[in-house]
C-alpha cells in the first residue's frame, strides 16, 4: 500500500519574516480557471453569484472575498480560488483544475507595496490599484498575477515551477526595502 | 582650509578617512572634495592624455577633474567624483591615471610631448605599418591615457532596480523645484521632487541668499520638511535622473546613503524608472570655464564652487583669492570672501564697464591671460590694455557665465536654441512630450524668478491634469538682474583648456577647425571634446564658441552637439541589479528536482527548466557509464523519467476540434474518446514549428502536449489564430503544464509496475490510450504512450504529488530491476528510434524534411499548408532527415558534423548537409545519428564523408533509415 503526502509549492521555502514584512504561502484552496463560452458571460456571471455568490469579475478587478474570490487572469478568464466550483458552471464555460499549478503568496506589512516596487512596473499607488484590483503582471521575468487583498497586503501568483525564484526574488527586495526603514 | 563657523558640516563629528594611504580628517556633511580641500589637499588626480597634475574644479556632479577610485576588490569604482561622493567613516579613496604615485607621475612626460599629441595625433602619427596599430600603438596609447580601472571582478555588493509612479515629477530642488513642487502638492497631485544633491535647496546651499526674510537654506529645509510630511509628495534626495524617455518614463539613478547602505541586504544604489503623467525640469545650471593659458591648474575652480565650498563646507581653497568674471555673479564671489576674512588679492572683470565697491583690487576690463605654479597655483597674469601684471594668488575663482542643464531635454533628439541675452542656450519647449521647465535651467538667473517659475509651471500643470491652482504666497528674495559679456577664450600663446576631462584645448579646436572639421559634429569627434564621462558638461557651449570663432560664423548658426542619456555614469550593476548570474532569468524545477537532486543527478537547463542529466550508480565514473545502463534499463526492464516539462494545453469548447483540425496537419476531430493521436503543427510558412501528442478526454475536450522548448510559442499560436484567424470558433484554452506532473514509465516491466501501483489495474489500455485512474485515490491521468520505443506509460497526477510519486515510482522500478533515467538516456533512446526533438524541427525544415510528408492530410487545410506547397520547400535537392552510423576508422559521430560525398573537396559548396544529434548506442554497440542530408530520403546504404572542423573529427558514416531500433513498433504496440 503506497501513502502519497502532497507537498505545497513553496515548502521549505515560506514563510520569510523581515521586519514588519511577510511573506507567506497563501492557503488557495481548489483553484479553477473558468473561461466563458461564446456569448455566455452573463449566465456564468449569473451562475457563479448563484452558486458562489459572486459575479465573474470585470477586468483587473476580483470578486468574492477571502476564501472565496474570483481573480481576473486574462482575457475572457477568470481564476476561482477556494470552493470546488459547482458542476452547474461547466455549461456555460470550460473549467480547468489549476490547484496545483501556481504558487500563491501572500506578501504583507508596511512597505509591502514598495517591496512590490522594486519588482513589478505597475502603479501600485493606492489611488490607482486600490483594494480588490488584480493584474497580469512580469514580476522579474515571471508571468504573474497581482492582487491587491487590502492596504498593506498583497496576493502574488506564479507558476510553480517558478516558487523558489519568487521567494529569492521577494526576500531580496523585502531586505532592501526593509534596510532603508532601518530594520 | 577650514573657516571657522561657515558652513553646514556638523563639527561634533569627526569622519577619518584615507587617500591614497594617507589619513585625513573631515566631519559629516563633508564631500571627499571638500574635506580634501579642509586638509590642504588641493591635487586630486592626472588628466586623461597629458597626465597634467589637476584640482577640484566644481562643486557638483559636473565634476572633470576629481575623480577618484573607491573600495577594493570586486567593490571597486572607478571615476568616482569627489565632489558628490559624502564623506563617511572609512572611506578609501585613491587618485588615478598616475603612476607610481599622484605627485609623481612618470607619464607626465606627455605634457612635454604635447606638440604631438594634440587633436586626431594618433590618426596621423601610427599609420605604419598598418597592422602595428591594433597590436601595438593602440594598447599603449590606451594604457598611456585613461581614467579609473574596474576591478575585473564580477561585482558583490548588491543593486537595486524599482519603478515609481507620479503624476508630477520635478527634477531639482532648487528654488524653482521647490516651488513648483509646492503649489502641485497644495493642489492635491501626486508629486516626486528628486535631487542629486544630498539636501534640497539646490544653489541656495552654495549662497548666502535669504529667501522669505530667513537665510535660503533654512527655507529650502523647512519647506522640503512640511512637503516630506504630504501623504501625495516623495521626496528623493542623491537621486539624479539620467534620461528622459518615451511615455513619460525617467531613469534616475539613487546613491543610498553610506549608513544605510551599510545595513545588511541594502543596496548600495538603485535604478529608478520614474512614470510620470508630467514632468518639470528644474535642473538649475552648470557655470563654464573661461579658456587662457594653464587655466587647469590645482587651485583655479569655478567661482559658484568657491562660494559653494566656502558657504556649505566652510572651506576654502588658499590664503589669498583672486577672482576672474565677466558677469556680477564674480563679484558675489568677492563679497561672499571678504564676509568671512579671506584675502581677496584681485577681482578681474572682463567687462570695461564694470564698476566695485569692494575694498579689493579692482581690474576691469581686463582678463587672466596665465597661470603660474605646476602643481598648485601661484600666481596669475593679468592682462589689459594698459599692460600686464602679475598677481599672487593661491586660488583663483573664475566664471565665464551659467549654461542652463539644458541636457534632459535633449535627450529625445531636441536641440536647445541660442539665447543672446544671457549667451547660452536654453530648452526648447515640448522637445520631451509632458516636460516643462523652470528656473535657470531655462535661463531665469534671480532666486526671484526661479520661484516664480517654478510656480508658474506647476499652475500650468496642475491645469493639464484638471487640479485647481492653489493660491501660494510668494517669499521674498533677490531679483539681480544677470548682466554678462561673454568670454570664451583669452587670446595669447600656450595651451587654454576647454575640455578638461578630455585634455581639449582651443588650439586642438582651432586646428580641427583649420583641417576642415567644420560641423560642430566632427570637431566634436576630432577633437574627442565632450566625450568624456562628463559628456561635456563644462566644456561644449565654449568649445563650439571656439569653433565658431574659428570658422567666422556665429554660435547659432554653428549650433551644438545633442546630450544624450545618462546625465551621469550609470553603474551597469545598477541598471541590471537582480540579473546577475542566476539571477539573469527565472529558474524553473519540477516536483521531482529534489529527488533527482538527492539521487546525485548533475542538472541541466532546459529553456528556464532544469532536468537531470543521468542518475549515477556506485562505482560510475563517467556519463557514459550511467547512460548506457540507462539506456539498457529501459530496454530491459523499466525506466521512469520526469516529463512534466512538457507543454499540457487543456482545450475545451464545442469547437476544440474543428480548432485542433487547423492548427495539426493531421486530424484531431475524428480521434475517438480515450485515444491519443500523434500530430504535427506548422507556421504559417510551412515550416515545422512543433509536434506532441493529442488526446481527446472527452467529446469537447482535448488535452495537448507541446514540446519543452516550444509550450511558450505554441500557446502562443493557439491565440493568434484564435483571436485573429478563426474568432467564430467556440474554444477555450489553458496552459495545465503545471498543475500536472507526469512521468513515463518506460520499459517491458512498466506494466507489472504499475498493476502494482495504481489503485485498480490499468487493464489492456491499448497503444495510444488515455484513462482515468487513482494512485492511492488520488485522480490520475495515464496515457498509453511511448519516445523510447518500449511499451510505456505516462502518469500524470496533480503536482502536490508530484514528488511523492516520483519517489514510490523509483522505488518500484528499482525492485523490478529497473530505476530513474535521465535526458542523456532519454536522448539516446529517442535516436535509436528515430523520434524527433527540436534539434531536427529547427525551424528551417519541412515536413517532407523529416519523412511526413503524408502527414499532411490532403482532405483539410491547415495552417501552413499553403505555404508549405511553395515549390521551394518541395523541390528535390532539399536536405531530407536520415538516420546515420559511422563506418570509418573512427567510431564516432558528433552532432554538428557536416557531410559531403566521398569525392567532393571538403569546401562550402559541395555541403551535402548536417548532424543534428548523435549518441552512443548501448542497444546496437555504435554510435547512432541523426541529421539531414541532400535527398537523404533516397540515399539509404550510401557512405559519405563526415567532417566536423570544430572537434577535428573525420570519418566515414553509412546512411541509413532513420528508425533503427524495432522498426516494425511491435515493442511498443504490444
Amino acid at each position: 500500500m503506497i501513502d502519497l503526502n502532497p507537498v505545497s509549492p513553496c515548502a521549505g521555502l515560506l514563510p520569510i519574516k523581515i521586519g514588519a514584512l511577510r511573506l507567506t504561502e497563501a492557503e488557495a484552496g481548489t483553484i479553477t480557471s473558468l473561461s466563458p463560452y461564446k456569448g455566455r458571460e452573463d449566465t456564468l456571471s449569473d451562475a457563479l453569484k448563484a452558486a458562489h455568490g459572486m459575479a465573474f469579475p470585470a477586468p483587473n478587478r476580483t470578486t468574492g472575498k477571502d476564501g472565496s474570490r474570483a481573480i481576473w487572469f486574462g482575457l475572457r478568464q477568470a481564476l476561482l480560488l477556494g470552493p470546488v466550483p459547482d458542476a452547474a458552471l461547466a455549461k456555460h464555460a470550460a473549467l480547468t483544475d489549476q490547484s496545483d499549478g501556481w504558487s500563491v503568496v501572500r506578501l504583507s506589512g508596511p512597505g509591502a507595496a514598495d517591496v512590490l516596487a522594486r519588482l513589478v512596473p505597475l502603479d501600485l499607488r493606492d489611488g490607482h490599484f486600490r483594494n480588490g484590483h488584480t493584474a497580469r503582471t512580469d514580476l522579474m521575468h515571471m508571468a504573474a498575477s497581482l492582487t491587491r487583498i487590502s492596504a498593506d497586503s498583497w496576493q502574488i501568483m506564479v507558476f510553480r515551477s517558478f516558487a523558489q525564484t519568487l521567494a529569492h526574488d521577494l526576500k531580496t527586495a523585502m531586505q532592501g526595502v526593509a534596510a532603508r526603514g532601518g530594520v | 582650509m577650514r573657516i571657522d563657523g561657515k558652513g553646514q558640516i556638523d563639527r561634533t563629528r569627526p569622519v577619518n578617512f584615507t587617500f591614497d594611504g594617507h589619513r585625513y580628517q573631515g566631519f559629516a556633511g563633508d564631500t571627499l572634495a571638500s574635506a580634501l580641500l579642509a586638509n590642504g589637499i588641493r591635487l586630486m588626480g592626472r588628466s586623461f592624455k597629458y597626465h597634467r597634475p589637476r584640482g577640484v574644479l566644481t562643486a557638483g556632479s559636473e565634476e572633470p577633474n576629481a575623480l577618484v577610485t573607491t573600495g577594493l576588490g570586486p567593490a571597486q569604482e572607478p571615476n568616482v567624483r569627489a565632489t558628490t561622493l559624502e564623506l563617511h567613516e572609512g572611506l578609501i579613496a585613491r587618485s588615478q591615471n598616475r603612476w607610481p604615485s599622484l605627485g609623481w607621475d612618470a607619464m607626465a612626460i606627455n605634457d612635454l610631448a604635447a606638440p604631438f599629441l594634440g587633436a586626431g595625433f594618433y590618426y596621423k602619427t601610427f599609420m605604419w605599418p598598418r597592422k602595428f596599430w591594433e597590436a601595438v600603438y593602440e594598447p599603449i596609447i590606451r594604457r598611456a591615457a585613461g581614467l579609473g580601472a574596474l576591478s575585473g571582478e564580477a561585482v558583490t555588493e548588491k543593486y537595486e532596480r524599482a519603478w515609481a509612479h507620479c503624476d508630477l515629477l520635478v527634477i531639482g530642488a532648487g528654488p524653482a523645484g521647490l516651488m513648483a513642487a509646492q503649489v502641485a502638492a497644495e493642489a492635491g497631485a501626486d508629486v516626486i521632487l528628486v535631487d542629486e544633491d544630498t539636501l534640497p535647496g539646490g544653489r541656495l546651499n552654495a549662497e548666502r541668499l535669504e529667501v522669505g526674510g530667513v537665510p535660503g537654506t533654512q527655507w529650502a529645509t523647512d519647506l522640503a520638511d512640511d512637503l516630506a510630511a504630504m501623504p501625495n509628495v516623495r521626496i528623493m534626495t542623491r537621486t539624479t535622473v539620467t534620461g528622459a524617455y518615451d511615455g513619460g518614463t525617467y531613469g534616475a539613478l539613487e546613491r543610498i546613503a553610506h549608513d544605510t547602505a551599510m545595513r545588511p541586504g541594502a543596496p548600495l544604489e538603485c535604478f529608478w524608472r520614474i512614470v510620470a503623467k508630467r514632468c518639470i525640469l528644474a535642473a538649475g545650471a552648470l557655470e563654464r570655464p573661461v579658456a587662457f593659458q594653464n587655466n587647469d591648474r590645482p587651485g583655479i575652480m569655478m567661482a559658484g564652487a568657491v562660494r559653494a565650498y566656502l558657504n556649505r563646507w566652510g572651506v576654502v581653497d588658499g590664503r589669498n583669492v583672486a577672482i576672474f568674471g565677466n558677469s556680477d555673479d564674480a563679484h558675489r564671489t568677492a563679497s561672499d570672501l571678504i564676509a568671512a576674512g579671506v584675502h581677496v588679492s584681485a577681482l578681474i572683470d572682463s567687462r570695461h564697464h564694470a564698476t566695485c565697491d569692494l575694498d579689493v583690487p579692482f581690474y576691469a576690463g581686463a582678463q587672466v591671460s596665465n597661470a603660474e605654479g605646476r602643481k598648485s597655483l601661484e600666481a596669475i597674469t593679468i592682462s589689459r590694455a594698459s599692460g600686464v601684471d602679475k598677481v599672487q594668488a593661491e586660488c583663483l575663482a573664475m566664471s565665464g557665465g551659467w549654461n542652463p542643464s539644458v541636457h534632459l531635454t535633449c535627450h529625445m533628439n531636441g536641440r536647445p536654441v541660442w539665447n543672446a541675452d544671457i549667451a547660452a542656450f536654453v530648452p526648447t519647449e515640448g522637445t520631451i512630450p509632458g516636460m516643462s521647465t523652470a528656473g535657470a535651467c531655462r535661463g531665469d538667473f534671480s532666486t526671484r524668478a526661479c520661484l516664480e517659475g517654478g510656480a508658474r509651471a506647476a499652475a500650468e500643470v496642475l491645469e493639464a491634469l484638471g487640479l485647481r491652482v492653489p493660491q501660494i504666497e510668494m517669499p521674498k528674495a533677490e531679483d539681480s538682474v544677470y548682466e554678462i559679456t561673454p568670454l570664451w577664450a583669452v587670446p595669447g600663446k600656450g595651451r587654454a583648456w576647454l575640455d578638461f576631462q578630455n585634455d581639449v584645448t582651443v588650439k586642438d579646436v582651432k586646428q580641427a577647425a583649420t583641417e576642415n572639421f567644420r560641423s560642430v559634429e566632427h570637431m566634436k569627434r576630432y577633437t574627442t571634446q565632450g566625450m568624456a564621462p562628463d559628456q561635456g558638461k563644462n566644456s561644449n557651449v565654449a568649445a563650439l564658441a571656439v569653433l565658431a570663432d574659428a570658422t567666422g560664423r556665429g554660435i547659432p548658426e554653428t549650433g551644438t552637439t545633442t546630450f544624450r542619456p545618462p546625465y551621469v555614469p550609470v553603474p551597469i550593476a545598477a541598471m541590471g541589479a537582480g540579473a546577475q548570474g542566476k539571477g539573469f532569468a527565472p529558474q524553473r524545477f519540477t516536483t521531482s528536482h529534489a529527488a533527482s537532486v538527492e539521487h546525485g543527478a548533475p542538472m541541466i537547463e532546459a529553456g528556464l527548466w532544469y532536468r537531470p542529466s543521468y542518475f549515477p550508480q556506485a562505482g560510475e565514473t563517467h556519463w557514459r557509464q550511467s547512460c548506457d545502463r540507462e539506456v539498457n534499463m529501459v530496454r530491459n526492464t523499466v525506466g521512469i523519467a520526469d516529463v512534466s516539462t512538457l507543454g499540457k494545453i487543456d482545450i475545451q469548447g464545442p469547437d476544440a476540434g474543428a480548432l485542433l483540425d487547423l492548427v495539426y496537419t493531421n486530424f484531431m476531430s475524428t480521434l475517438k474518446v480515450g485515444r491519443v493521436r500523434y500530430g504535427l503543427m506548422l507556421r504559417e510558412d510551412g515550416h515545422v514549428m512543433d509536434d506532441g501528442t493529442c488526446a481527446r478526454l472527452g467529446e469537447a475536450h482535448y488535452l495537448i502536449t507541446t514540446t519543452t522548448a516550444a509550450a511558450g510559442q505554441v500557446m502562443r499560436h493557439l491565440e493568434f489564430v484564435h483571436q485573429c484567424l478563426v474568432p467564430h470558433l467556440d474554444v477555450r484554452f489553458m496552459s495545465v503544464t503545471e498543475h500536472w506532473a507526469q512521468f513515463a514509465i518506460a520499459g517491458p516491466q512498466s506494466r507489472a509496475l504499475l498493476d502494482d501501483l495504481l489503485d485498480a489495474p490499468a487493464g489492456d489500455l491499448a497503444f495510444m490510450g488515455c484513462g482515468d485512474v487513482t494512485v492511492d485515490g488520488i485522480a490520475a491521468r495515464l496515457f498509453r504512450i511511448s519516445f523510447s520505443g518500449e511499451h510505456a506509460y505516462e502518469l500524470a497526477v496533480p503536482a502536490s504529488y508530484g514528488d511523492a510519486l516520483f519517489r514510490e515510482l523509483v522505488t518500484c522500478a528499482e525492485a523490478l530491476g529497473g530505476g530513474p533515467y535521465g535526458m542523456e538516456a532519454l536522448n539516446v533512446l529517442r535516436i535509436e528510434k528515430g523520434f524527433i526533438t527540436h534539434a531536427e524541427i529547427h525551424g528551417r525544415v519541412t515536413a517532407g524534411d523529416i519523412g511526413m510528408a503524408r502527414m499532411i492530410s490532403a482532405k483539410k487545410d491547415c495552417i501552413g499548408k499553403t505555404a508549405a506547397a511553395r515549390p521551394g520547400l518541395v523541390e528535390d535537392g532539399r536536405e531530407q532527415m536520415v538516420g546515420l552510423t559511422p563506418v570509418g576508422a573512427i567510431k564516432k559521430l558528433t552532432s554538428g558534423a557536416h557531410l559531403f560525398n566521398q569525392e567532393d573537396e571538403v569546401v562550402r559548396v559541395n555541403d551535402q548537409g548536417y548532424i543534428t544529434s548523435a549518441g552512443f548506442s548501448p542497444t546496437f554497440g555504435c554510435f547512432l545519428g541523426l541529421g539531414f542530408l541532400r535527398d537523404g530520403l533516397s540515399r539509404h546504404g550510401e557512405v559519405v564523408r563526415m567532417v566536423d572542423h570544430l572537434n577535428g573529427i573525420e570519418t566515414l558514416v553509412k546512411v541509413q533509415d532513420p528508425v533503427q531500433f524495432d522498426p516494425e513498433g511491435g515493442r511498443t504496440r504490444d
